[in-house]
Protein backbone atom coordinates (compact mmCIF):
# COMPACT_ATOMS: atom_id res chain seq x y z
CA UNK A 1 0.00 0.00 0.00
CA UNK A 2 1.71 3.48 -1.20
CA UNK A 3 1.02 6.86 0.29
CA UNK A 4 1.10 9.47 -1.19
CA UNK A 5 2.85 12.53 0.66
CA UNK A 6 2.18 15.86 -0.25
CA UNK A 7 3.07 19.32 0.93
CA UNK A 8 1.07 21.46 2.88
CA UNK A 9 -1.28 23.48 2.26
CA UNK A 10 -3.78 20.30 2.21
CA UNK A 11 -6.73 22.22 2.09
CA UNK A 12 -7.28 24.23 -0.87
CA UNK A 13 -10.54 26.69 -1.14
CA UNK A 14 -10.67 26.09 -4.36
CA UNK A 15 -11.31 29.57 -5.71
CA UNK A 16 -9.66 31.28 -8.21
CA UNK A 17 -9.29 34.85 -8.96
CA UNK A 18 -11.51 35.42 -11.91
CA UNK A 19 -14.77 34.12 -9.72
CA UNK A 20 -13.42 36.71 -6.98
CA UNK A 21 -13.49 39.38 -9.37
CA UNK A 22 -16.62 38.09 -10.94
CA UNK A 23 -18.39 38.38 -8.10
CA UNK A 24 -17.17 41.41 -6.90
CA UNK A 25 -17.94 42.94 -10.33
CA UNK A 26 -21.58 41.30 -9.66
CA UNK A 27 -22.07 43.70 -6.49
CA UNK A 28 -21.16 46.88 -8.35
CA UNK A 29 -24.78 46.28 -10.10
CA UNK A 30 -27.30 47.82 -7.73
CA UNK A 31 -24.69 51.60 -7.02
CA UNK A 32 -24.52 51.46 -11.32
CA UNK A 33 -27.94 51.07 -11.43
CA UNK A 34 -28.76 53.89 -8.93
CA UNK A 35 -25.94 55.67 -10.79
CA UNK A 36 -27.80 55.15 -14.12
CA UNK A 37 -31.15 55.85 -12.37
CA UNK A 38 -30.55 59.37 -10.95
CA UNK A 39 -27.06 60.59 -13.48
CA UNK A 40 -27.83 59.15 -17.10
CA UNK A 41 -26.01 56.49 -19.13
CA UNK A 42 -22.46 59.01 -18.82
CA UNK A 43 -21.19 56.55 -16.01
CA UNK A 44 -22.43 53.03 -18.26
CA UNK A 45 -20.38 54.96 -21.28
CA UNK A 46 -17.57 56.02 -19.22
CA UNK A 47 -17.10 52.11 -17.83
CA UNK A 48 -17.17 50.62 -21.51
CA UNK A 49 -14.58 53.01 -22.58
CA UNK A 50 -12.55 52.39 -19.47
CA UNK A 51 -12.87 48.65 -20.09
CA UNK A 52 -11.80 48.50 -23.86
CA UNK A 53 -9.03 50.86 -23.26
CA UNK A 54 -7.80 48.71 -19.41
CA UNK A 55 -8.14 45.85 -21.82
CA UNK A 56 -5.63 46.99 -24.76
CA UNK A 57 -3.39 48.01 -22.70
CA UNK A 58 -3.32 45.23 -20.75
CA UNK A 59 -3.06 43.14 -23.98
CA UNK A 60 -0.33 45.10 -25.14
CA UNK A 61 2.02 45.21 -21.52
CA UNK A 62 1.20 41.21 -21.33
CA UNK A 63 2.59 40.18 -24.60
CA UNK A 64 5.86 42.68 -24.38
CA UNK A 65 6.32 41.04 -20.83
CA UNK A 66 5.95 37.45 -22.53
CA UNK A 67 2.95 36.64 -19.95
CA UNK A 68 0.27 34.08 -20.61
CA UNK A 69 -2.84 35.89 -21.66
CA UNK A 70 -5.53 33.90 -21.27
CA UNK A 71 -4.80 33.87 -18.14
CA UNK A 72 -3.78 37.44 -16.85
CA UNK A 73 -6.01 39.56 -19.86
CA UNK A 74 -9.30 37.33 -18.76
CA UNK A 75 -8.79 36.86 -14.43
CA UNK A 76 -10.99 39.98 -14.51
CA UNK A 77 -8.92 42.10 -12.25
CA UNK A 78 -8.50 44.48 -15.41
CA UNK A 79 -12.06 44.93 -15.96
CA UNK A 80 -13.03 45.40 -12.58
CA UNK A 81 -10.19 47.86 -12.26
CA UNK A 82 -12.09 49.84 -15.27
CA UNK A 83 -15.29 49.57 -13.87
CA UNK A 84 -14.35 51.10 -10.44
CA UNK A 85 -12.64 53.46 -12.39
CA UNK A 86 -15.55 54.34 -14.59
CA UNK A 87 -18.15 54.65 -11.46
CA UNK A 88 -15.89 57.34 -10.25
CA UNK A 89 -15.46 59.27 -12.96
CA UNK A 90 -17.79 62.13 -12.98
CA UNK A 91 -20.48 61.09 -15.69
CA UNK A 92 -20.15 63.70 -18.27
CA UNK A 93 -16.96 64.43 -18.48
CA UNK A 94 -14.51 64.01 -21.67
CA UNK A 95 -13.90 60.94 -23.09
CA UNK A 96 -9.72 60.82 -23.20
CA UNK A 97 -10.49 61.46 -19.39
CA UNK A 98 -11.16 57.76 -19.11
CA UNK A 99 -8.59 56.90 -21.57
CA UNK A 100 -5.82 58.54 -19.83
CA UNK A 101 -7.33 57.12 -16.59
CA UNK A 102 -7.36 53.42 -17.59
CA UNK A 103 -4.05 53.39 -19.66
CA UNK A 104 -2.38 54.83 -16.34
CA UNK A 105 -3.84 52.71 -13.61
CA UNK A 106 -3.44 49.46 -15.90
CA UNK A 107 -0.13 50.23 -17.24
CA UNK A 108 2.02 52.07 -14.60
CA UNK A 109 -0.03 51.34 -11.16
CA UNK A 110 -0.66 47.87 -12.33
CA UNK A 111 1.98 46.24 -14.92
CA UNK A 112 4.69 48.53 -14.01
CA UNK A 113 4.81 47.32 -10.63
CA UNK A 114 4.86 43.65 -11.68
CA UNK A 115 1.16 43.12 -12.51
CA UNK A 116 -1.55 41.83 -10.45
CA UNK A 117 -0.78 41.14 -6.69
CA UNK A 118 2.66 43.51 -7.08
CA UNK A 119 1.01 47.01 -6.82
CA UNK A 120 1.48 49.14 -3.99
CA UNK A 121 -1.29 51.15 -4.95
CA UNK A 122 -4.96 50.67 -5.78
CA UNK A 123 -4.77 51.24 -9.92
CA UNK A 124 -8.22 52.85 -10.24
CA UNK A 125 -7.87 55.29 -7.49
CA UNK A 126 -4.25 56.06 -8.07
CA UNK A 127 -5.50 57.09 -12.05
CA UNK A 128 -8.64 58.74 -10.66
CA UNK A 129 -6.06 61.00 -8.68
CA UNK A 130 -4.03 61.53 -11.20
CA UNK A 131 -6.84 62.39 -13.44
CA UNK A 132 -8.12 64.87 -10.20
CA UNK A 133 -4.77 66.75 -10.00
CA UNK A 134 -4.03 67.24 -13.63
CA UNK A 135 -7.64 68.25 -14.92
CA UNK A 136 -9.03 69.63 -11.64
CA UNK A 137 -11.70 71.28 -14.48
CA UNK A 138 -13.35 68.41 -16.10
CA UNK A 139 -13.22 66.36 -13.02
CA UNK A 140 -15.23 67.95 -10.86
CA UNK A 141 -17.64 69.16 -13.02
CA UNK A 142 -20.61 66.49 -12.01
CA UNK A 143 -23.87 67.56 -13.30
CA UNK A 144 -26.64 67.44 -10.89
CA UNK A 145 -29.22 64.45 -10.80
CA UNK A 146 -31.39 63.85 -13.91
CA UNK A 147 -34.69 65.47 -11.80
CA UNK A 148 -32.84 69.13 -12.05
CA UNK A 149 -31.13 69.27 -15.19
CA UNK A 150 -33.32 71.38 -17.59
CA UNK A 151 -33.45 68.88 -20.53
CA UNK A 152 -34.13 65.51 -20.99
CA UNK A 153 -30.47 63.70 -20.83
CA UNK A 154 -30.82 60.43 -22.79
CA UNK A 155 -28.46 58.14 -23.94
CA UNK A 156 -27.53 59.99 -27.34
CA UNK A 157 -27.20 63.07 -25.20
CA UNK A 158 -25.09 61.74 -22.92
CA UNK A 159 -22.88 60.10 -25.90
CA UNK A 160 -22.67 63.46 -27.74
CA UNK A 161 -21.76 65.09 -24.78
CA UNK A 162 -19.06 62.63 -23.80
CA UNK A 163 -17.03 62.79 -27.22
CA UNK A 164 -17.62 66.58 -28.39
CA UNK A 165 -18.79 68.26 -25.05
CA UNK A 166 -22.26 69.60 -26.26
CA UNK A 167 -25.65 67.67 -26.19
CA UNK A 168 -27.05 67.27 -29.58
CA UNK A 169 -29.20 70.73 -28.73
CA UNK A 170 -26.25 72.36 -28.19
CA UNK A 171 -25.67 72.77 -24.59
CA UNK A 172 -22.53 72.32 -22.76
CA UNK A 173 -21.58 70.84 -19.21
CA UNK A 174 -21.38 74.49 -18.00
CA UNK A 175 -25.37 75.27 -18.90
CA UNK A 176 -26.85 71.77 -17.29
CA UNK A 177 -25.19 72.83 -14.52
CA UNK A 178 -26.87 75.70 -13.91
CA UNK A 179 -29.64 75.90 -11.94
CA UNK A 180 -32.96 78.22 -12.97
CA UNK A 181 -31.97 80.22 -10.77
CA UNK A 182 -28.15 81.46 -12.23
CA UNK A 183 -26.34 79.55 -10.23
CA UNK A 184 -24.46 75.96 -10.78
CA UNK A 185 -25.21 73.12 -9.22
CA UNK A 186 -22.34 70.57 -7.96
CA UNK A 187 -22.26 67.41 -6.12
CA UNK A 188 -23.09 68.21 -2.35
CA UNK A 189 -19.87 67.71 -1.06
CA UNK A 190 -18.72 70.22 -3.55
CA UNK A 191 -21.26 72.39 -2.36
CA UNK A 192 -20.52 72.21 0.68
CA UNK A 193 -17.14 72.87 0.30
CA UNK A 194 -17.01 75.78 -1.55
CA UNK A 195 -20.08 77.75 0.27
CA UNK A 196 -18.05 76.85 3.73
CA UNK A 197 -15.05 78.35 2.39
CA UNK A 198 -17.18 81.45 1.64
CA UNK A 199 -18.13 81.58 5.09
CA UNK A 200 -21.63 80.26 5.76
CA UNK A 201 -22.75 77.82 7.61
CA UNK A 202 -24.29 74.27 7.26
CA UNK A 203 -27.73 75.46 7.45
CA UNK A 204 -27.55 78.68 5.73
CA UNK A 205 -26.20 76.53 2.56
CA UNK A 206 -29.13 74.05 3.29
CA UNK A 207 -31.66 76.92 2.75
CA UNK A 208 -29.84 78.76 -0.01
CA UNK A 209 -29.84 75.65 -2.22
CA UNK A 210 -32.12 73.06 -1.30
CA UNK A 211 -31.95 71.55 -4.13
CA UNK A 212 -28.70 70.03 -4.40
CA UNK A 213 -29.30 68.29 -0.69
CA UNK A 214 -32.69 67.07 -1.78
CA UNK A 215 -35.29 66.09 1.05
CA UNK A 216 -33.16 63.73 2.95
CA UNK A 217 -29.39 63.70 2.97
CA UNK A 218 -27.37 64.13 -0.58
CA UNK A 219 -30.05 64.31 -3.14
CA UNK A 220 -29.09 60.99 -5.64
CA UNK A 221 -26.24 60.54 -3.82
CA UNK A 222 -27.85 58.52 -0.73
CA UNK A 223 -29.14 56.07 -3.15
CA UNK A 224 -25.78 55.54 -5.32
CA UNK A 225 -24.10 54.74 -1.64
CA UNK A 226 -27.44 52.29 -0.28
CA UNK A 227 -26.85 50.64 -3.59
CA UNK A 228 -23.19 50.11 -3.30
CA UNK A 229 -23.63 49.07 0.21
CA UNK A 230 -26.21 46.42 -0.68
CA UNK A 231 -23.52 45.31 -3.30
CA UNK A 232 -21.17 45.48 -0.27
CA UNK A 233 -23.37 43.46 2.06
CA UNK A 234 -23.88 40.65 -0.99
CA UNK A 235 -20.33 40.57 -0.81
CA UNK A 236 -19.67 39.84 2.99
CA UNK A 237 -22.42 37.93 3.05
CA UNK A 238 -21.01 35.30 0.23
CA UNK A 239 -17.32 36.13 2.41
CA UNK A 240 -15.54 37.54 -0.75
CA UNK A 241 -14.33 40.72 1.79
CA UNK A 242 -14.29 40.29 5.24
CA UNK A 243 -16.20 42.22 7.65
CA UNK A 244 -13.34 44.13 9.20
CA UNK A 245 -12.03 47.12 6.80
CA UNK A 246 -16.05 48.41 6.07
CA UNK A 247 -16.73 47.96 9.70
CA UNK A 248 -13.90 49.96 11.28
CA UNK A 249 -13.54 52.47 8.21
CA UNK A 250 -17.66 53.34 8.86
CA UNK A 251 -17.12 53.12 12.37
CA UNK A 252 -14.04 55.45 12.73
CA UNK A 253 -16.46 58.10 10.28
CA UNK A 254 -18.86 57.66 12.67
CA UNK A 255 -16.75 58.42 15.35
CA UNK A 256 -14.09 61.43 14.31
CA UNK A 257 -17.75 62.86 12.25
CA UNK A 258 -19.07 62.87 15.53
CA UNK A 259 -16.19 64.25 17.38
CA UNK A 260 -16.36 67.33 14.82
CA UNK A 261 -19.94 67.78 14.65
CA UNK A 262 -20.33 68.12 18.36
CA UNK A 263 -17.62 70.51 18.33
CA UNK A 264 -19.00 72.45 15.36
CA UNK A 265 -22.02 71.68 14.06
CA UNK A 266 -22.75 74.84 11.99
CA UNK A 267 -19.22 73.80 10.02
CA UNK A 268 -19.15 69.87 9.86
CA UNK A 269 -21.54 67.96 8.43
CA UNK A 270 -23.20 65.30 9.85
CA UNK A 271 -22.59 61.76 9.73
CA UNK A 272 -25.39 60.44 7.78
CA UNK A 273 -24.09 63.00 5.58
CA UNK A 274 -20.81 61.73 5.19
CA UNK A 275 -21.93 58.26 4.78
CA UNK A 276 -24.57 58.81 2.28
CA UNK A 277 -22.38 61.53 0.15
CA UNK A 278 -19.66 61.01 -2.44
CA UNK A 279 -18.00 57.71 -2.81
CA UNK A 280 -17.93 56.95 1.02
CA UNK A 281 -19.69 53.47 0.33
CA UNK A 282 -17.91 52.69 -2.76
CA UNK A 283 -14.46 53.55 -0.60
CA UNK A 284 -15.61 51.26 2.54
CA UNK A 285 -17.00 47.77 0.18
CA UNK A 286 -14.87 47.80 -2.91
CA UNK A 287 -11.93 49.83 -2.79
CA UNK A 288 -10.12 49.76 0.65
CA UNK A 289 -11.16 45.70 1.01
CA UNK A 290 -8.97 45.18 -2.39
CA UNK A 291 -7.12 41.84 -1.07
CA UNK A 292 -3.76 43.08 -2.61
CA UNK A 293 -2.92 46.94 -1.08
CA UNK A 294 -4.88 46.52 2.35
CA UNK A 295 -3.07 45.35 5.29
CA UNK A 296 -3.08 41.20 5.68
CA UNK A 297 -4.45 40.33 9.60
CA UNK A 298 -7.49 40.92 10.87
CA UNK A 299 -6.21 43.78 13.66
CA UNK A 300 -4.14 45.28 10.96
CA UNK A 301 -7.05 45.32 8.47
CA UNK A 302 -9.20 47.09 11.51
CA UNK A 303 -6.31 49.51 12.26
CA UNK A 304 -6.17 50.33 8.31
CA UNK A 305 -9.78 51.07 7.87
CA UNK A 306 -9.85 53.07 11.14
CA UNK A 307 -7.14 55.17 9.24
CA UNK A 308 -8.78 55.30 6.28
CA UNK A 309 -11.96 57.05 7.71
CA UNK A 310 -9.66 59.49 10.18
CA UNK A 311 -8.15 60.89 7.13
CA UNK A 312 -11.30 60.83 4.97
CA UNK A 313 -13.45 63.04 7.86
CA UNK A 314 -9.81 64.79 8.30
CA UNK A 315 -10.00 66.07 4.35
CA UNK A 316 -13.56 66.37 4.16
CA UNK A 317 -13.58 68.85 6.76
CA UNK A 318 -10.54 70.32 6.66
CA UNK A 319 -9.12 69.83 3.25
CA UNK A 320 -9.03 71.10 -0.13
CA UNK A 321 -10.79 69.00 -1.71
CA UNK A 322 -14.57 68.15 -1.64
CA UNK A 323 -14.33 64.23 -1.32
CA UNK A 324 -11.05 62.41 -0.07
CA UNK A 325 -12.03 58.52 -0.94
CA UNK A 326 -9.04 58.85 -3.09
CA UNK A 327 -6.50 60.27 -1.27
CA UNK A 328 -6.90 58.46 2.21
CA UNK A 329 -6.75 55.19 0.15
CA UNK A 330 -3.48 55.88 -1.51
CA UNK A 331 -2.42 57.16 2.04
CA UNK A 332 -3.43 54.10 3.46
CA UNK A 333 -2.12 51.75 1.06
CA UNK A 334 1.50 53.10 2.07
CA UNK A 335 0.89 52.59 5.25
CA UNK A 336 -0.35 48.96 4.70
CA UNK A 337 3.26 47.67 5.21
CA UNK A 338 3.90 49.65 8.29
CA UNK A 339 0.98 48.08 9.97
CA UNK A 340 1.33 44.65 8.53
CA UNK A 341 4.87 44.63 10.09
CA UNK A 342 3.71 45.67 13.73
CA UNK A 343 0.55 43.54 13.52
CA UNK A 344 2.18 40.41 12.85
CA UNK A 345 -0.23 37.77 14.35
CA UNK A 346 1.56 35.37 16.78
CA UNK A 347 2.46 31.69 15.45
CA UNK A 348 0.89 29.31 18.02
CA UNK A 349 3.98 27.94 20.32
CA UNK A 350 6.09 31.53 19.26
CA UNK A 351 6.02 33.66 22.47
CA UNK A 352 5.35 37.53 21.90
CA UNK A 353 8.17 39.19 21.05
CA UNK A 354 8.87 40.47 24.62
CA UNK A 355 9.12 36.48 25.90
CA UNK A 356 11.30 35.90 23.32
CA UNK A 357 13.57 38.23 24.28
CA UNK A 358 13.51 36.89 27.66
CA UNK A 359 13.98 33.32 26.65
CA UNK A 360 17.18 34.15 24.56
CA UNK B 1 52.05 59.09 -23.75
CA UNK B 2 49.70 61.49 -25.32
CA UNK B 3 47.81 58.11 -25.66
CA UNK B 4 47.46 57.51 -22.52
CA UNK B 5 46.03 60.68 -21.25
CA UNK B 6 43.74 60.86 -24.48
CA UNK B 7 42.13 57.48 -23.40
CA UNK B 8 41.90 59.45 -20.00
CA UNK B 9 39.67 62.06 -20.94
CA UNK B 10 37.79 59.59 -23.04
CA UNK B 11 37.08 57.87 -19.75
CA UNK B 12 36.14 60.68 -18.04
CA UNK B 13 33.95 61.90 -21.18
CA UNK B 14 32.63 58.23 -20.80
CA UNK B 15 32.05 58.36 -16.96
CA UNK B 16 30.38 61.68 -16.67
CA UNK B 17 27.85 61.67 -19.81
CA UNK B 18 27.26 57.93 -19.68
CA UNK B 19 28.20 55.75 -17.17
CA UNK B 20 28.30 57.27 -14.21
CA UNK B 21 25.67 60.15 -15.09
CA UNK B 22 25.16 62.25 -11.85
CA UNK B 23 21.38 62.75 -12.89
CA UNK B 24 20.61 58.77 -13.95
CA UNK B 25 22.97 56.75 -12.12
CA UNK B 26 24.39 58.79 -8.99
CA UNK B 27 21.02 60.27 -8.72
CA UNK B 28 22.59 63.19 -6.85
CA UNK B 29 21.04 66.80 -7.26
CA UNK B 30 17.54 65.58 -7.63
CA UNK B 31 15.61 68.41 -5.56
CA UNK B 32 16.86 70.79 -8.52
CA UNK B 33 16.67 68.12 -11.06
CA UNK B 34 13.04 67.44 -9.76
CA UNK B 35 11.65 70.77 -9.20
CA UNK B 36 12.58 73.13 -11.89
CA UNK B 37 12.70 70.94 -14.73
CA UNK B 38 9.03 72.33 -15.68
CA UNK B 39 10.46 73.98 -18.40
CA UNK B 40 13.05 73.63 -21.00
CA UNK B 41 14.31 77.73 -20.35
CA UNK B 42 14.62 76.82 -16.45
CA UNK B 43 16.23 73.69 -17.07
CA UNK B 44 19.06 75.18 -18.99
CA UNK B 45 19.53 77.88 -16.66
CA UNK B 46 20.26 75.73 -13.89
CA UNK B 47 22.30 73.54 -15.70
CA UNK B 48 24.43 76.08 -17.22
CA UNK B 49 24.42 77.47 -13.49
CA UNK B 50 25.68 74.10 -12.26
CA UNK B 51 27.95 73.34 -15.00
CA UNK B 52 29.81 76.75 -14.30
CA UNK B 53 30.19 76.39 -10.76
CA UNK B 54 31.28 72.67 -11.17
CA UNK B 55 34.07 73.42 -13.68
CA UNK B 56 35.18 76.30 -11.56
CA UNK B 57 35.12 74.92 -8.48
CA UNK B 58 36.69 71.30 -9.35
CA UNK B 59 39.61 73.82 -10.91
CA UNK B 60 39.67 75.60 -7.57
CA UNK B 61 40.07 72.57 -5.27
CA UNK B 62 42.39 70.85 -7.65
CA UNK B 63 44.55 74.21 -7.57
CA UNK B 64 44.30 74.24 -3.92
CA UNK B 65 44.77 70.59 -3.16
CA UNK B 66 48.32 70.13 -1.74
CA UNK B 67 47.79 73.21 1.09
CA UNK B 68 44.05 72.10 2.39
CA UNK B 69 44.61 70.66 5.58
CA UNK B 70 42.70 66.95 5.48
CA UNK B 71 40.99 67.83 8.55
CA UNK B 72 39.28 70.55 7.52
CA UNK B 73 38.68 70.25 3.75
CA UNK B 74 35.00 69.58 3.64
CA UNK B 75 34.45 73.17 5.11
CA UNK B 76 36.64 74.81 2.38
CA UNK B 77 35.32 72.93 -0.13
CA UNK B 78 31.80 74.43 0.80
CA UNK B 79 33.23 77.69 1.02
CA UNK B 80 34.77 77.56 -2.48
CA UNK B 81 31.46 75.86 -4.20
CA UNK B 82 29.67 78.54 -2.15
CA UNK B 83 31.86 81.60 -3.36
CA UNK B 84 31.04 80.78 -6.85
CA UNK B 85 27.42 79.85 -6.28
CA UNK B 86 27.16 83.40 -4.86
CA UNK B 87 29.19 84.76 -8.47
CA UNK B 88 26.45 82.87 -10.58
CA UNK B 89 23.69 84.12 -8.88
CA UNK B 90 24.67 87.44 -8.78
CA UNK B 91 25.72 87.61 -12.59
CA UNK B 92 22.12 85.76 -12.85
CA UNK B 93 20.48 88.82 -11.02
CA UNK B 94 22.23 91.54 -13.29
CA UNK B 95 21.97 90.08 -16.47
CA UNK B 96 18.94 87.46 -16.78
CA UNK B 97 16.64 88.46 -14.50
CA UNK B 98 13.09 86.77 -14.89
CA UNK B 99 15.33 83.34 -15.03
CA UNK B 100 16.75 84.67 -11.37
CA UNK B 101 13.51 85.02 -10.59
CA UNK B 102 11.78 81.74 -11.67
CA UNK B 103 14.45 80.39 -10.59
CA UNK B 104 14.08 81.38 -6.86
CA UNK B 105 15.81 79.17 -4.03
CA UNK B 106 16.82 76.52 -6.23
CA UNK B 107 20.08 78.84 -7.13
CA UNK B 108 21.41 79.17 -3.99
CA UNK B 109 20.93 75.36 -3.82
CA UNK B 110 23.63 74.59 -5.57
CA UNK B 111 26.29 75.39 -2.96
CA UNK B 112 24.03 72.08 -1.01
CA UNK B 113 23.83 70.01 -4.67
CA UNK B 114 25.40 66.95 -3.86
CA UNK B 115 27.17 66.67 -7.51
CA UNK B 116 29.16 69.26 -6.88
CA UNK B 117 30.91 68.50 -3.00
CA UNK B 118 30.99 64.83 -4.43
CA UNK B 119 33.26 65.54 -7.38
CA UNK B 120 35.77 67.92 -5.44
CA UNK B 121 35.81 65.29 -3.08
CA UNK B 122 35.95 62.03 -4.87
CA UNK B 123 37.69 63.64 -7.92
CA UNK B 124 39.07 66.84 -7.88
CA UNK B 125 40.89 66.77 -4.33
CA UNK B 126 43.36 64.26 -6.09
CA UNK B 127 43.92 64.75 -9.38
CA UNK B 128 45.85 68.16 -11.03
CA UNK B 129 44.03 70.89 -12.34
CA UNK B 130 43.34 69.88 -16.25
CA UNK B 131 41.88 66.34 -15.61
CA UNK B 132 39.90 68.11 -12.89
CA UNK B 133 38.26 70.86 -14.59
CA UNK B 134 37.57 68.65 -17.95
CA UNK B 135 35.56 65.56 -15.02
CA UNK B 136 33.57 68.93 -13.63
CA UNK B 137 33.08 69.93 -17.61
CA UNK B 138 31.81 66.43 -18.41
CA UNK B 139 29.83 65.92 -15.07
CA UNK B 140 28.14 69.51 -15.95
CA UNK B 141 27.16 68.71 -19.19
CA UNK B 142 26.01 65.33 -17.95
CA UNK B 143 23.65 66.84 -15.57
CA UNK B 144 22.23 69.47 -17.52
CA UNK B 145 21.63 66.82 -20.33
CA UNK B 146 19.52 65.06 -17.71
CA UNK B 147 17.92 68.00 -16.49
CA UNK B 148 17.18 69.02 -21.10
CA UNK B 149 16.09 66.00 -21.59
CA UNK B 150 13.15 65.84 -18.45
CA UNK B 151 12.43 70.09 -19.27
CA UNK B 152 11.53 68.84 -22.58
CA UNK B 153 9.51 66.15 -21.50
CA UNK B 154 7.57 68.00 -19.06
CA UNK B 155 7.21 70.78 -21.38
CA UNK B 156 5.73 68.82 -24.15
CA UNK B 157 3.23 67.00 -21.89
CA UNK B 158 2.61 70.37 -19.42
CA UNK B 159 1.99 72.95 -22.35
CA UNK B 160 2.37 71.43 -25.43
CA UNK B 161 5.41 74.08 -26.31
CA UNK B 162 9.21 74.43 -26.32
CA UNK B 163 11.87 77.06 -25.26
CA UNK B 164 8.34 78.81 -23.79
CA UNK B 165 10.16 82.27 -22.18
CA UNK B 166 13.68 81.35 -24.00
CA UNK B 167 13.93 85.02 -23.96
CA UNK B 168 14.48 85.11 -20.42
CA UNK B 169 17.93 83.68 -20.60
CA UNK B 170 18.99 84.47 -23.50
CA UNK B 171 18.06 88.31 -24.35
CA UNK B 172 15.17 89.28 -26.67
CA UNK B 173 15.67 87.39 -29.81
CA UNK B 174 15.25 84.16 -28.20
CA UNK B 175 11.36 84.98 -28.07
CA UNK B 176 11.23 83.83 -31.41
CA UNK B 177 12.30 80.70 -29.95
CA UNK B 178 9.32 79.33 -29.02
CA UNK B 179 7.45 76.33 -30.89
CA UNK B 180 3.70 74.91 -30.16
CA UNK B 181 4.40 71.86 -30.79
CA UNK B 182 0.42 71.06 -30.30
CA UNK B 183 -2.21 73.00 -28.56
CA UNK B 184 -4.57 71.83 -25.90
CA UNK B 185 -7.47 73.56 -23.70
CA UNK B 186 -6.93 72.30 -20.91
CA UNK B 187 -3.18 71.79 -19.48
CA UNK B 188 -1.90 68.44 -18.32
CA UNK B 189 -0.91 69.71 -14.56
CA UNK B 190 0.83 66.12 -13.55
CA UNK B 191 3.50 66.89 -16.12
CA UNK B 192 4.25 70.52 -14.77
CA UNK B 193 4.04 69.36 -10.91
CA UNK B 194 6.62 67.18 -8.74
CA UNK B 195 4.73 63.93 -9.37
CA UNK B 196 5.20 64.19 -13.14
CA UNK B 197 8.88 64.47 -12.44
CA UNK B 198 9.40 61.79 -10.87
CA UNK B 199 7.66 59.81 -13.65
CA UNK B 200 9.33 61.14 -16.44
CA UNK B 201 13.01 60.53 -14.09
CA UNK B 202 11.74 56.71 -13.13
CA UNK B 203 11.13 56.25 -17.38
CA UNK B 204 14.46 58.13 -18.10
CA UNK B 205 16.06 55.94 -15.50
CA UNK B 206 14.51 52.77 -16.83
CA UNK B 207 15.17 53.72 -20.57
CA UNK B 208 18.85 53.79 -19.65
CA UNK B 209 18.78 50.87 -17.99
CA UNK B 210 17.24 48.89 -21.09
CA UNK B 211 20.04 50.70 -23.82
CA UNK B 212 22.88 49.34 -21.18
CA UNK B 213 21.37 45.86 -21.26
CA UNK B 214 20.89 45.88 -24.94
CA UNK B 215 24.46 46.91 -25.64
CA UNK B 216 25.67 44.65 -22.92
CA UNK B 217 23.80 41.71 -24.84
CA UNK B 218 25.12 42.78 -28.09
CA UNK B 219 28.59 42.37 -27.34
CA UNK B 220 30.75 39.19 -27.65
CA UNK B 221 30.69 37.14 -24.12
CA UNK B 222 33.99 36.68 -22.93
CA UNK B 223 34.34 33.06 -22.03
CA UNK B 224 36.74 32.05 -19.50
CA UNK B 225 38.67 29.31 -20.95
CA UNK B 226 38.56 26.32 -19.01
CA UNK B 227 40.73 23.11 -19.22
CA UNK B 228 37.96 20.54 -20.04
CA UNK B 229 38.90 16.99 -18.51
CA UNK B 230 37.26 13.85 -19.49
CA UNK B 231 35.59 12.46 -17.21
CA UNK B 232 35.32 8.60 -17.28
CA UNK B 233 32.86 7.19 -15.23
CA UNK B 234 33.26 3.78 -15.71
CA UNK B 235 30.05 2.81 -13.66
CA UNK B 236 27.73 4.66 -15.73
CA UNK B 237 26.44 2.52 -19.10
Amino acid sequence: MAFFIASSPHEHNRSKTSALMRLVIMATIPGIFAQWYFFGWGNLIHIGIAITCALITEFIVLSLRNKPLNKYLLDGSAILTAILLGISIPALAPWWITVIGSIFAILVVKQLYGGLGHNAFNPAMAAYVLLLVSFPVQMTNWQPPLSLLPIDLDFNNALSTIFTGFTLEGYSVEQLRTHIDGFTMATPLDTLKTNLTLGLTLDEIHRAMPMVFGENFALGWEWVNAGFLLGGVFLLIKRAIHWSIPVSFLGSMLIFSFIAYSFNPDLNPPTMFHWLAGGTMLGAFFILTDPVTCATSVKGRLIFGALAGFLVILIRNIGGYPDAIAFSVLLCNMAAPLIDQYTIPRAYGQGTSKNTEELK
Amino acid sequence: MTDQTSSEYKELAWQGLWKNNPGLVQLLGLCPLLAVTSTVTNALGLGLATLLVLVSSNATVSFIRLWVPKEIRIPIFVLIIAAFVTCVQLLMNAFTYGLYQSLGIFLPLIVTNCVIIGRAEAYASKNPIKQASFDGLMMGTGFMLVLLILGVIRELLGQGTLFDGADLLLGDWAASLRIEVFHFDSKFLLAILPPGAFFAMGFIIAAKNAIDSKIAARKPKVENKTIERVRVNFDAQ
